[in-house]
């Protein structure tokens, strides 16, 4: 999307300060292209809302100075207490600018969704037909961050390497509390929560090296739970993921069960090989061997549930992976898990289903047109996806579009 | 503090061990300043034999003009608490910086920003409204007391109770690691197995009784006790906006209590509402939270926008400029408070058409919001200005205000929110409109109605000097996390790796400072005021040329506020009854109705807070015992038919010609 209004020249003149003042103000100043069409919106809303802020600041200093009780000579109404001009210009007018900026985070939240694939790869460069994103799988763990490239089948702790100028897919959850995703240079952030899987969407246009957090709160070591992402040439990327195949430690499910016990200010490592359910385990928080995954409990549930037979299907929550968890309610029963039913061969269909979730077919990319724009990704489309995708709901994704 | 798996407990003590009295330096060192403090305090009442004067007739008291008094200490009290949290964060995010880790553990920091959110919302920003609705409330509608007198004591005991609880936690075992909504699974009990989440909880809950009992009072009180004449449409601005705050209050703290009673249930009985296993759903307490959470700051603010209206108008010597729109802009406002939740965490990815929903019904807020700042623009427009601190209080706010008004539409754009969420963007934003309205408009309010309160003015000179100091100190301790939020700086961050950033921590450590000394300059104003309390004598009742009720009656009002109950005909009673020349009745006084004092409050209160600390630390006997005597208690209260006593007309005709002697000699 085009920027709709120019932005105004005082933010211009006062991000031209920030940056002599040595400052990196990075959310204004972004390397992605969804980062920098959220920051023309924010600007395009703040010159919008200034058209009323300036005015009435200086209207409040002029009428406090002119009407000041020293001021013999200024008019005094005292019983002057309606208006119907000034009453329908006070009403009308932040009316008028809530109307235009309405439209404006209408058409701007469409196309900048996070779930919504690219539609352009920067302002110069449109998307092509075939363009096949990268897919990261995120994991936001205790203290640190785990990504893992299905497609390589490799993965990196606290340490994000993407080629420039080509979309990044990324699936979110978390281990154990909510956290959040947050590349400020990239494009903004999105939750990474426990049992539920989010979608971010972004693209670098400019190689370097960035910051990279968590910006929601998780605990004692969260300060330092930060990672470079770097962001290099296609060459550069294949030269890595061929040095990380080259190494030695694979991540397995016992090694995530490690990995994920909690420590602070993890230095970066690399994993040469993945298990491949991994992530689909992780978001339905059965990594543990024997233990019921969410979407086979809900799938079990949504057809009616075990009944009262089901409930011997409980055991012991022992095998914990904090130490502390597992703390037992004061007046409460011990925790328990409830443990898997399904046969070996019948999990590995269920993950087989569950990695194949992606949509295949690009966004709609018309232009806004007399009509409503179409929600990208739209209720039609999922009551007529393929059964596969049901199996994703039901595993407690966060896709809440419905 | 390490933290046990499962904490051993004994029938005598619950969990509670010599292990709960924090070690560490600076909690022991501020242990022993507060233990000796108290102590002092305590000496000093014992000396001057105060105890029975505080019990007979503050402690005990139903008149709501010393328990709005009592709200208000209790505000500025716990406003130092948590503003010294505040210090103790910006110190650390100055210190914190090329490989140091400061001087806050992770314990302790994330202990100070869970305090000083809950502290400054529910103990600071809450009394403070609480007590200005009370105090001005029912002299303004012309009533005697509120509907309820009683439950109004008992309310503020609560009230106390929870922040006495929430004190408590620094000293004896610990306070909440969660942020100051105690999101779960973080505030789950596998993640949060200390006290610190249940002291969060019970000290909340045994001050959501008191907020939500209040809210009911008052709204009573509103609809009910109104003088003869006065319709709806002929209230004060400011009864209108404590009218409207009280309708959220009593419609969401409900949501609160049974939000905080599913994560107890989660956490004392092993239920799985906010779990990761098990069925369990975290997104629906951030849902509800919010439910209650957006409403709360309306709660917040409007009354405030009601202390700006009446300022406006009076030292603007002119009628309220658009008083219906006044009154519509608020209940739209109270409306669509309901309607915005979910824009507190657009990031938690619900899809472009329900993110711009909530973005474009936050919007929709800004425009009854704009309106008000234009009604007092046009208030002051061709009015007689008078700059007293009121009034420049209320210039404050409407400069500073619109600032974050701003900023708040902007992050109500799911995108730019994208970006900005979570980030001190965000906190310069809450603090740009709660600094600049809530308490910029309780210290307009407290200068304000003071003289009504006691009798004489406040210092003006320390009331400059404080004025200054805050309104240059908050800009100065918050544009620079305006700039951080930008540079993608996000909150509750203990230590940095960007040495950039550094500069602009101190200079909001700086700005910090500056608010300190508008701090204490409020203190020491407050003191130089009460010592020089004859220089600013003020025995007209009514300092500033008022236009409502409560400045046709004495300063400080006698108990039973009007010697007769005032008849309305119009909008801006008093200022009607001056220009028309009404005298003041003179004779024929009768007997007044009056609501007698009594202990019941503070013993149900303190039985909740014992209740309250009890289960916090699994002492099961003593929770029993004190639920059952709370009860028990409660119902022998019931029974207590001496309640009420009269005012004889003799006394009314004393006090009453004491005035018309004073007025007369002012005269």
């Amino acid at each position: 999307m085009r920027i709709l209004l120019p932005a105004p020249g005082a933010l211009a003149l006062g991000m031209s300060f920030l940056l002599l003042t040595g400052c990196k103000p990075v959310v204004l100043a972004p390397a992605g292209d969804i980062a920098e069409r959220q920051k023309d919106l924010l600007l395009a809303a703040t010159g919008l809302m200034l058209i009323v802020i300036i005015p009435v600041m200086c209207l409040t200093l002029w009428f406090a100075w002119k009407y000041r009780a020293a001021n013999k000579q200024a008019a005094y109404r005292p019983d002057w207490d309606h208006s119907a001009k000034f009453e329908l210009a006070i009403w009308g007018l932040p009316l008028l600018i809530i109307i235009c900026l309405g439209a404006l985070t209408w058409v701007g939240t469409h196309l900048l969704d996070p779930y919504r694939p690219l539609d352009r790869l920067s302002a110069t460069e449109e998307i092509a037909e075939d363009h096949q994103p990268l897919k990261v799988q995120v994991v936001a763990l205790d203290w640190k961050w785990l990504f893992i490239y299905p497609e390589q089948d490799i993965a990196a702790v606290n340490e994000l390497v993407v080629p420039t100028n080509r979309e990044i897919e990324f699936s979110l959850t978390a281990s154990s509390v909510m956290n959040a995703f947050y590349i400020p240079a990239m494009a903004g952030m999105i939750y990474a929560m426990p049992g539920m899987e989010t979608k971010l969407h972004g693209v670098f246009n400019h190689e370097g090296e960035y910051q990279g957090l968590a910006s929601h709160y998780s605990g004692a070591g969260f300060s330092g739970m930060r990672f470079k992402a770097h962001a290099t040439d296609t060459a550069g990327f294949d030269d890595w993921v061929s040095r990380a195949r080259a190494g030695q430690d694979e991540l397995t499910r016992d090694e995530y069960l490690r990995l994920e016990a909690p420590s602070e200010n993890v230095a970066p490592r690399i994993y040469a090989e993945v298990d491949p359910d991994l992530f689909a385990r992780a978001v339905n928080l059965c990594v543990e061997d024997g233990k019921m995954c969410m979407a086979e409990m809900m799938d079990i549930d949504s057809k009616g549930g075990l009944g009262l037979e089901g409930t011997i299907n409980i055991q012991s929550l022992t095998h914990d992976k904090h130490a502390r968890r597992g703390a037992r309610p004061v007046l409460g029963h011990q925790p328990v898990m409830v443990t898997s039913i399904c046969t070996p061969e019948e999990a590995a269909l269920m993950f087989a289903d569950l990695g194949t979730t992606q949509p295949t077919s690009r966004a709609d990319q018309t232009r806004l047109q007399s009509r409503a724009l179409p929600v990208p990704d739209s209720l039609f489309d999922k009551l007529i996806a393929p059964t596969i995708r049901d199996a994703s709901k039901t595993a407690g994704t966060a896709d809440q579009k419905l | 503090m390490a933290v046990p798996a499962n904490v051993e407990t004994t029938f005598l003590l619950g969990r509670l061990t010599w292990d709960a009295i924090p070690k560490e330096p600076i909690v022991f060192a501020t242990f022993i300043v507060v233990a000796i403090g108290g102590a002092a305090v305590l000496a000093l009442l014992t000396k001057y034999r105060l105890w029975g004067y505080l019990w007979h007739e503050w402690f005990t008291s139903v008149d709501h003009k010393k328990i709005g008094i009592m709200y208000m200490i209790l505000g500025l009290i716990m406003l130092v608490r948590g503003f010294a949290d505040a210090v103790m964060m910006r110190i650390q995010q100055v210190w914190a910086f090329g490989g140091s880790e400061g001087y806050l553990n992770a314990h302790h920091y994330d202990q100070i920003f869970t305090a000083h959110g809950v502290i400054m919302i529910f103990f600071v920003a809450m009394p403070f409204v609480t007590g200005i609705m009370n105090y001005v409330v029912p002299l303004q509608i012309g009533a005697r007391d509120v509907s309820f007198p009683f439950l109004n004591n008992f309310s503020f005991w609560m009230t106390t109770g929870g922040a006495i609880i929430v004190m408590a936690s620094l000293f004896v075992g610990e306070f909440a690691q969660t942020g100051w909504l105690a999101f779960p699974p973080l505030s789950g009990l596998s993640y949060s197995p200390y006290v610190g989440v249940d002291y969060y909880i019970w000290g909340l809950q045994v001050a959501g009784v008191g907020t939500t009992l209040s809210g009911i009072n008052l709204l009573v009180t509103i609809l009910k006790m109104r003088a003869p004449g006065m319709t709806m449409m002929r209230m004060p601005i400011f009864t209108w906006t404590s009218f409207c705050t009280n309708i959220l209050i009593v419609a969401s703290f409900p949501v609160l209590t049974a939000t905080l009673v599913l994560l107890t249930l989660d956490r004392y009985v092993g239920t799985n509402f906010f779990t990761n296993d098990l069925g369990g759903n975290p997104m629906m307490y951030i849902n509800l939270i919010w439910i209650w959470g957006h409403p709360e700051v309306y709660i917040l603010i409007l009354p405030l926008f009601g202390v700006f209206s009446e300022v406006t108008s009076t030292f603007s010597g002119k009628r309220l400029f658009g008083y219906t729109s006044m009154v519509y802009a608020t209940v739209c406002i109270t409306v669509l408070s309901y309607l915005v939740w979910l824009h507190h965490f657009f990031t938690m990815g619900s899809g472009a058409s329900v993110n711009s929903f909530f973005g474009i019904t936050t919007m929709i807020i800004s425009i009854p919001t704009g309106a008000k700042i234009f009604n007092w623009l046009f208030t002051m427009y061709q009015g007689r200005v008078r700059f007293e601190l009121p009034m420049m209080w209320t210039i404050a706010f409407m400069l500073t205000f619109t600032i974050g008004g701003m900023t708040g539409v902007l992050l109500a754009v799911p995108p730019a929110d994208f970006v900005l969420h979570n980030s001190l963007f965000l906190i310069a934003h809450f603090h740009n409109v709660i600094i600049g309205g809530v308490l910029f408009g309780s210290f307009a309010a407290i200068n304000f109605w003071w003289p009504k309160a006691f009798g004489f003015k406040l210092n003006v000179f320390w009331g400059k000097i404080s004025f200054w100091f805050w309104v240059v100190g908050f800009w100065v301790a918050f544009a620079p996390l305006y700039v951080l939020g930008l540079m993608g700086v996000t909150r509750r961050m203990r230590v940095f790796d960007d040495p950039d950033l550094q500069i602009w921590f101190i200079i909001a450590g700086f700005g910090a400072f500056l608010i300190a000394c508008g701090i204490a300059a409020m203190f020491v104003q407050f003191g130089v005021s009460i010592w020089k309390r004859n220089e600013n004598r003020d025995l007209t009742g009514d300092p500033w040329n008022g236009r409502t009720l409560e400045w046709a009656t004495s300063s400080p009002p006698a108990p039973y506020n009007f010697a007769f109950t005032p008849v309305i005909h119009g909008l801006d009673a008093y200022a009607d009854m001056k220009a028309a020349g009404a005298a003041r009745g003179k004779g024929n006084f009768i007997p007044i109705h009056m609501p007698r004092y009594t202990e019941a409050g503070i013993i149900l209160a303190g039985l909740a807070t014992i209740c309250g600390m009890a289960l916090v630390w699994y002492i099961w006997w003593l929770a029993a015992l004190s639920f059952i005597g709370l009860v028990g208690y409660a119902i022998h209260h019931s029974f207590d038919y001496d309640r009420d006593y009269h005012i004889p007309a003799d006394e009314v005709r004393v006090t009453e010609n004491a005035r018309t002697r004073l007025l007369a000699q002012e005269a």
